[in-house]
Parts: structure tokens; C-alpha cells; sequence
């Protein structure tokens, strides 16, 4: 393996990791999707903190793998930390990442900061929540704009998506559900 | 061990537990689903659940720092080690049914998962504030997911309750069979008391009332009959399991077991 003289700099880190894309949605970059959260050059070593999406995420494997090889690549040793807190959201995804979903096919997730309940609530927000069960985001179509869409099915293609159905132009599409 | 680290484990172990016998239980519709979204949705909440197992299990591990592995707690302990409730554990058919996949009842199935994600909905949710860092972030993850585990089952339990005379009736008597088994819930553990006193656990008898009304609603909105539950309480998080369990357990581990030191 290629052995650089002297470290690379966290910000040669973060472009070289700039590249890589989710597994299962090659359009974002794990960057945009909130999945890398931080880079510490120590030395002649790099450590990469990542969060988890969905605690059963095949593609977190793959992505850490990935990882492991790209900074390879820049001629460091390099280890991979799995953080869990702060939990990750689909809050943290970028607006051009949002963007780029929407002309991928799959709508964007509603913003879970208005829906969810937070995370010192008490349990009458979990009884709202099932009692509200029944009651669905508003999601545009990513073909047609419309927001007579209606739901599906719960789950989707991958545990992070719900399938929708546009009653406009009749478009069948994903939508990434809020997390 | 000192009590109180031992109780902590036994907590996780049992947090653990639930998850993974719930998740290969419920994986047992992949490819055998009443219709393809059900199908889809039913592996894609195992996976949750075999998620956080992992992420419980990795802690345990860290915790026990003996060279336990997720691997070695999942795989490698038998039926009388696991903590999960009873219920977890059941085949997916009704009462007094001969063991056989044929047999598989989605009402039981759906039931099941209800009367679960509830408690868990709201354990989760404490669990945030609990004095074990890493068990607090668990906890954090797990409610996001839950609550669509909780919201999936909840919509088909209204469908099948306020559906056809058969859905209804099948809907009736996986809640008539199942809702006995709930009083394990409540039913305090040494390990679970120590645990809460400490701080890393949650007073499940706290979450009660609200689990009833919680219930109570939903089953309003289905127009099905809240059953009783008394009779035997099971004691499937001390050890003492139904026979269903080995089953389970021998599926699930069978391939680990034959190949202990194989890698993808």
C-alpha cells in the first residue's frame, strides 16, 4: 500500500469521503444523507464517525466498507466509530439532497420535528400518536407535484421508505418516511 | 457478579431477547406473506427488531468485556437462558392448533405485534432517560421505529376487527387467546426491580394505565371486546419458556451452530 509521507488534512478526508453514496439510493451522498459525522486526523491515522439509519440497515455494512477502502486509498489506517446519539433523522438530510430524491422518483421526508414526539415527551404523546394512527403526511408526487396521493403501504423497498400512489396522474412512487 | 451489574445485564439480555425472537418469528412470513405488502412489511419489521438485538447484544458484549460477541449471546445461549416474554415466542396460530405453517393466522400475528409495540412505544420512550448512556441512545432509535411498528399494527387490528365477520371473529380470538400472556408485562422481575432502582431500567407497572387506554382505544375503533386476562402468568423472561422456544431457537441457530467459526 502507498504510504503518504505526512497525513492528509481532515479536509482531503471529507472530499475523498465526498463521493460516496448510499448503498441503496446511489443519488445521495452519505454526506447529504447525515450518515457521516465527523473525520479526526490523528497522526498518520483517520477515524470516521458514522450513525446508523435504521438499527436493522442492511446497507450499513456496505457503507462502512466503503469507507474503510476510500481512506485506505489516501495511504492512512484508517477506523470506522459507530455513534448512536444523538439519534440519527431524516432531518439532517440537505435540501439538495431532498432535491435530488424528488428527481429520483422518491418524495422527500416531511420534517419529523413538527410530527414526532420529542425525545423527553411523555408517554400522553405516544397515546396521541396512536390515537392519530390513522392520520398521514401530506407528500407530493415526485412526478406530478399533486397532493392527492394516498399511502399504500407502510413499507416499502427498504425499511427507511413507505409506498404511495399519485390519484392525479396515477404515478406508483416511494416516499422516504420521516425518521 | 455484584447484584446490581448482573440485573443490568439480565435487563439488556431481556430487552435483547424480546427483539430477537419477535423479529425471526415474525420473519417467518418473508416470501409467505397473505399479500406482497404485508409480506414486505412483516420482513422489513424484523429487521428492525433483529436490529436493535444487535445493538443490545454489541452492549452486553462491551459490558461483559469476557469475549461474548453478538454472535455468541444470540446464537449460542439456549432456551433457558433467553429472557423474552412467552408471548414473543408463540407460533403464529390460534389456540389448540397443531404446530404446522399451514396453520399460520395473520390475525395472531397482528395481534401480537400490537399488544408489543404498545408496551415497547412507551418503554422506549423512558428508556431515553436512562443512566446507561448507550441503552438511552438504543432507546432513542428503537421508539422512531417502533412507532411504525405500533401504527402498521394498530391499522390492520381496526381493519380485521371492524372487517368481515371471519376477520373479526379471527381478530377476537387471537386477542381472546393472546391478551392472558400480558400479564408477564407486568408481572416484576428481581432483575427488572433492581434495574429500575439503579436507574438503567424503567417501573414497567408505571406504564400500566396507559398501555390499557392505549389498548382500550384501539380496540374501541376495531369494535372488538376487551378479554380478560388472568389464569397462569408465564414466566418466559425467568427462563422457564413454552416448547415453542427450542424450536424457534434451533431454526434460528442451526446454521451458526454447525459452522461456529464461519465468516461471509
Amino acid at each position: 500500500m502507498a504510504t503518504l509521507t505526512s497525513a492528509p488534512s481532515t479536509q482531503a478526508v471529507w472530499d475523498a469521503l465526498d463521493v460516496l453514496t448510499d448503498p441503496e439510493i446511489p443519488v445521495v451522498t452519505l454526506r447529504e444523507m447525515g450518515i457521516l459525522r465527523d473525520v479526526h486526523v490523528e497522526g498518520n491515522a483517520v477515524e470516521v464517525v458514522i450513525t446508523p439509519t435504521y438499527s436493522g440497515c442492511p446497507a450499513m455494512e456496505q457503507i462502512h466498507d466503503d469507507i474503510v477502502s476510500t481512506v485506505k486509498a489516501l495511504g492512512v489506517a484508517v477506523r470506522v466509530t459507530t455513534q448512536l446519539a444523538p439519534a440519527w433523522t431524516t432531518d439532517w438530510m440537505t435540501p439538495h439532497a431532498r432535491d435530488k430524491l424528488r428527481e429520483y422518483g422518491i418524495a422527500p421526508p416531511a420534517l419529523c420535528s413538527h410530527a414526532a414526539p420529542s425525545a423527553n415527551g411523555s408517554s400522553s404523546i405516544v397515546l396521541q400518536f396512536a390515537s392519530k394512527a390513522v392520520a398521514r403526511d401530506v407528500v407530493a408526487c415526485p412526478r406530478c407535484n399533486s397532493h392527492d396521493t394516498t399511502e399504500t403501504s407502510h413499507f416499502g423497498s427498504t425499511a427507511c421508505k413507505s409506498l404511495y400512489k399519485c390519484l392525479s396522474c396515477m404515478e406508483p412512487f416511494d416516499y422516504f418516511k420521516p425518521y | 457478579m455484584h447484584a446490581a451489574a448482573s440485573a443490568h445485564i439480565d435487563y439488556l439480555l431481556h430487552l435483547a431477547d424480546n427483539a430477537v425472537v419477535l423479529g425471526q418469528r415474525n420473519a417467518e412470513w418473508c416470501g409467505h406473506g397473505p399479500i406482497l405488502e404485508e409480506d414486505i412489511a412483516m420482513s422489513n419489521i424484523s429487521l428492525d427488531l433483529v436490529g436493535q438485538a444487535r445493538l443490545l447484544y454489541q452492549h452486553v458484549a462491551a459490558l461483559k468485556n469476557d469475549g461474548s460477541t453478538e454472535d455468541s449471546l444470540a446464537y449460542f445461549r439456549h432456551a433457558g437462558e433467553f429472557r423474552n416474554y412467552t408471548l414473543l415466542e408463540l407460533p403464529h396460530h390460534q389456540a389448540l392448533v397443531g404446530y404446522a405453517v399451514d396453520n399460520r393466522d395473520y390475525a395472531v400475528t397482528i395481534v401480537r405485534n400490537f399488544l408489543y409495540s404498545a408496551l415497547m412505544a412507551l418503554l422506549w420512550e423512558q428508556l431515553q432517560q436512562s443512566t446507561d448512556a448507550q441503552l438511552a441512545a438504543i432507546a432513542a432509535k428503537s421508539l422512531k421505529e417502533v412507532r411504525y411498528h405500533l401504527r402498521h399494527s394498530h391499522d390492520w387490528l381496526v381493519r380485521f376487527g371492524d372487517g368481515t365477520d371471519e376477520s373479526h371473529q379471527r381478530a377476537q380470538a387471537a386477542l381472546n387467546q393472546l391478551m392472558p400472556y400480558t400479564q408477564e408485562f407486568w408481572t416484576v422481575s428481581a432483575f427488572e426491580t433492581q434495574a429500575a432502582k439503579d436507574g438503567v431500567g424503567v417501573d414497567v407497572t408505571g406504564l400500566r394505565n396507559d398501555w390499557h387506554t392505549l389498548v382500550q382505544n384501539a380496540l374501541a375503533q376495531a369494535t372488538l371486546q376487551m378479554p380478560s386476562s388472568d389464569g397462569f402468568v408465564t414466566t418466559g423472561k425467568h427462563g422457564v419458556h413454552s416448547e415453542h422456544l427450542s424450536f424457534l431457537l434451533d431454526e434460528m441457530q442451526s446454521l451458526a451452530r454447525a459452522h461456529p467459526e464461519g465468516v461471509w
